[in-house]
């Protein structure tokens, strides 16, 4: 990681000039003590890695990834709820990474959140209007004669009835919660919405219903959005672009319909053949790629490439050439996914991946798939 | 045929509340065979996870009224006294909870909480106990279930955790597991590796399962069967090809709808407008008509049946058999 790695960028779509929000090197790391009064540093949470992400205005960044990959963190660091380790967030031309007090309140109206428990993000003890009213008062962006009109407004945009002004979160379903989150980021008409998991505690038929409206939203207010969930689907739905997070680093960005046709990194690849089809036919047809175990810890993330230790790629390149080690063993991988770190590389205009062995093949149904094209 | 492995006849299930009566159960009958797989698929509030703990004798017995029979081996489960309850549960059915976060207790190491399990059942030692236990855990794929044994909830990941559940429920090698939602609050890829788990372990035990779960695409590749629920009735039931190829209640089609495809390019989703209804005023007629857009004039007063369409496949709607058939081709089928 380094300077190298700092100097690159993702890929630009073409035709969008500046891009509203970019991250460069992005790291965020949490340290471990031990002690209570010589409080000793015996570690870090690595927790996001170094991430370079460019959003365009109006366009909707996906951010997929499993628990634990640092894709929420990475949401907090861009609102400014975390301070970035390292790196910098350039916001709309402006180096935001270390404002303070009333420069970052002002920045803080054009970057909201929509968070993921509908349940858990509202308080309980207020009532929907002084919830979605919340911003108007600290902001003070609107006469307060005006608010309660406002606020209704704001209802009226995002589906609820209004006169539910005086009600409590409690007597609000899970889709009309999240209703109520997505009026009080919008509020302040910013330009950009960081979504983390909005719909993942949601029904399938009410996530149908939440997804449409922020599309519908996104066309109205011209909104860009960073879209992170752990369900590919959703994120395919509704991004143009979609990067994948692994353990704090992203190891594939590209547009959504080619990451999906082509995806170059086995973890995509496992990810992809991990969504539920709801047709058992095509279901039953496709070869799964069931990773083993879970993400590796942050705290001392493995060398090399850090997905290696799952891969099921290199596990099969690895028997497949019989690479053995020192003693003659055999290797669950190939050696230069453990001693060298993979860059991200382009595959095509839209398209970059990190992997040594990139993958040739999609893993739809009726299709080879990876493991059987072994030849890198 | 053999008798079934359990048979819900009439099952209706209701509390009293201060706003009126919650009918969270409205006369469900059903049947799940040795070894067949079953998946209930609903929104909130339609009364899947009900059903299925009134089959566990979980819903209180002083603030529900129960009604039916729940028929597990020929034996009429809501006949039973607690203590005789006792010993059908764990041992004959056994169940996975959907959080598994909260339904673990975090005091307990996990090998000692699956070793409660076993002992509490079984005439075994507190040894022999602890040997199935981390015996079980290895059967559900735990590397290094000696020490994993050992450790508390807290040390485990989601994953982990819903394997250290599934462990404890089939700890007794009961003859259904009942799987409520179980991995509703997991990624993705953990997801696979627990519904593979599920049908794995299936074949092991020689056990039926019932799988609840709110998400259509979830249950598609290892149900034979597949029934929806609505507002505390079955509306649809049919085997996986019927349900998905052949679907014929409009909520069924608002589920499939729902769902975003990785496989088709789609350019809007088709939610079901609206929300659950209320289980206390339950909407006159077919319960789902305000939210249906092919309701008409009887939707609204009369409650359709549950009527056989073809062979296994029942449907409780009122629209013609032609039209059904029709609006799934043309509505339905073409985004798929």
């Amino acid at each position: 990681m380094s300077a190298v790695e700092a100097e690159r960028t993702s890929p630009a779509p073409v035709g969008r000039g500046e891009p509203l929000l970019k991250l460069e090197g992005i790291k965020k790391y949490f340290p471990i003590t031990r002690g209570i009064i010589f409080q000793k540093h015996i570690g870090d949470v690595h927790a996001v890695d170094g991430v370079d992400l460019e959003v365009y205005p109006a366009e909707t960044v996906g951010l997929v990834g499993e628990t634990g990959c640092g894709k929420s963190t990475l949401a907090r660091v861009v609102t400014r709820l975390h301070d970035a380790s390292d790196g910098t967030i350039t916001f709309d031309g402006q180096d935001i990474t270390h404002l303070k007090g009333g420069e970052l309140r002002e920045v803080r109206r054009d970057i909201q959140m929509v968070f993921q428990d509908p349940y858990a993000s509202l308080n309980p003890r207020q009532t929907v209007g002084s919830i979605i009213s919340a911003p108007f008062r600290l902001h003070k962006t609107i006469p307060h004669d005006k608010i309660k009109t406002e606020v209704q407004d704001l209802m009226q945009l995002v589906g609820l009835n209004p006169e539910h002004f005086n009600r409590f979160p409690h007597e609000f379903s899970g889709g009309q919660r999240q209703r109520i989150g997505v009026a009080r980021a919008l509020a302040l008409r910013p330009k950009l919405i960081v979504c983390d998991e909005p719909v993942s505690a949601l029904d399938v038929s009410i996530q149908a219903q939440i997804l449409n409206l922020l599309d519908d939203l996104q066309r109205e207010l011209k909104l860009t959005y960073l879209f992170i969930a752990h369900d590919l689907s959703v994120v395919k739905h509704v991004s143009d672009r979609v990067a994948v997070m692994y353990l704090g680093k992203i190891v594939e960005i590209s547009d959504g319909e080619d990451l999906y046709r082509n995806p170059k990194h086995p973890y995509t690849g496992a990810l992809l053949s991990a969504v539920p089809i709801a047709d058992p036919d095509l279901a039953k047809d496709r070869r799964r790629i069931i990773l083993e175990g879970d993400v590796p810890s942050p705290i001392d993330p493995p060398p090399g490439c850090r997905f290696h230790p799952r891969c099921p790629r290199t596990k099969a390149l690895a028997k497949d050439q019989h690479v053995v080690d020192a003693q003659g063993n055999p290797l669950r991988y190939m050696p230069s996914c453990h001693d060298e770190e993979p860059l991200l590389v382009p595959h095509g205009p839209t398209h970059m991946a990190a992997c040594h062995y990139p993958l040739e093949a999609r893993i739809m149904p009726g299709e080879t798939g990876p493991e059987e094209q072994v030849s890198p | 045929m053999a008798e079934p492995l359990l048979e819900v006849v009439d099952l209706t299930v209701s509390f009293p509340t201060e706003d009126g009566l919650v009918k969270a159960v409205d006369h469900v009958s059903l049947t799940v065979d040795s070894g067949e797989t079953l998946g209930v698929v609903g929104e909130s509030g339609s009364g899947k996870s009900v059903s299925f703990l009134t089959v566990m004798g979980l819903t209180n017995r002083k603030s529900a009224i129960v009604e039916g029979k729940v028929l597990f081996q020929g034996v009429d489960l809501l006949e039973l006294s607690p203590d005789e309850f006792q010993e059908f549960r764990g041992k004959k059915i056994g169940m996975v909870f959907q959080d598994p976060m909260t339904s673990l207790h975090p005091f307990y190491k996990v090998g000692d909480q699956i070793a409660e399990t076993i002992l509490a059942h079984r005439g075994v030692s507190k040894k022999e106990a602890a040997d199935r236990a981390v015996d079980m855990l290895q059967r559900v794929g735990i590397p290094k279930p000696a020490e994993r044994a050992k450790q508390y909830p807290h040390e485990f990941s989601g994953g982990m955790r819903q394997r250290a559940m599934i462990a404890m429920a089939l700890s007794l090698n009961p003859d259904l597991l009942i799987a409520d939602e179980p991995t509703t609050a997991l990624d993705v890829t953990v997801q696979a590796q627990i519904l593979e788990l599920i049908s794995r372990l299936k074949e092991e035990f020689n056990a039926a399962v019932v799988i609840i779960t709110h998400d259509l695409g979830v249950v598609a590749e290892y149900c034979d069967h597949i029934q929806v629920m609505y507002a505390g009735k079955i509306v649809e039931k049919g085997s996986a090809e019927d349900i998905y190829h052949a679907s014929e209640h409009p909520y069924t089609w608002g589920l499939l709808r729902s769902i975003p495809r990785l496989d088709a390019e789609v350019d809007r989703l088709q939610p079901i407008k609206g929300l659950p209804p209320s289980l206390i005023f339950v909407p006159s007629g077919c319960a789902f008509h305000p939210r249906c857009p092919y309701a008409f004039e009887r939707c609204l007063d009369e409650v359709p049946e549950l009527l056989p369409t073809d062979g296994m496949h029942y449907t409780a709607c009122h629209l013609s058999m032609s039209d059904r058939e029709r609006i799934f081709h043309e509505d339905v089928e073409v985004r798929r």
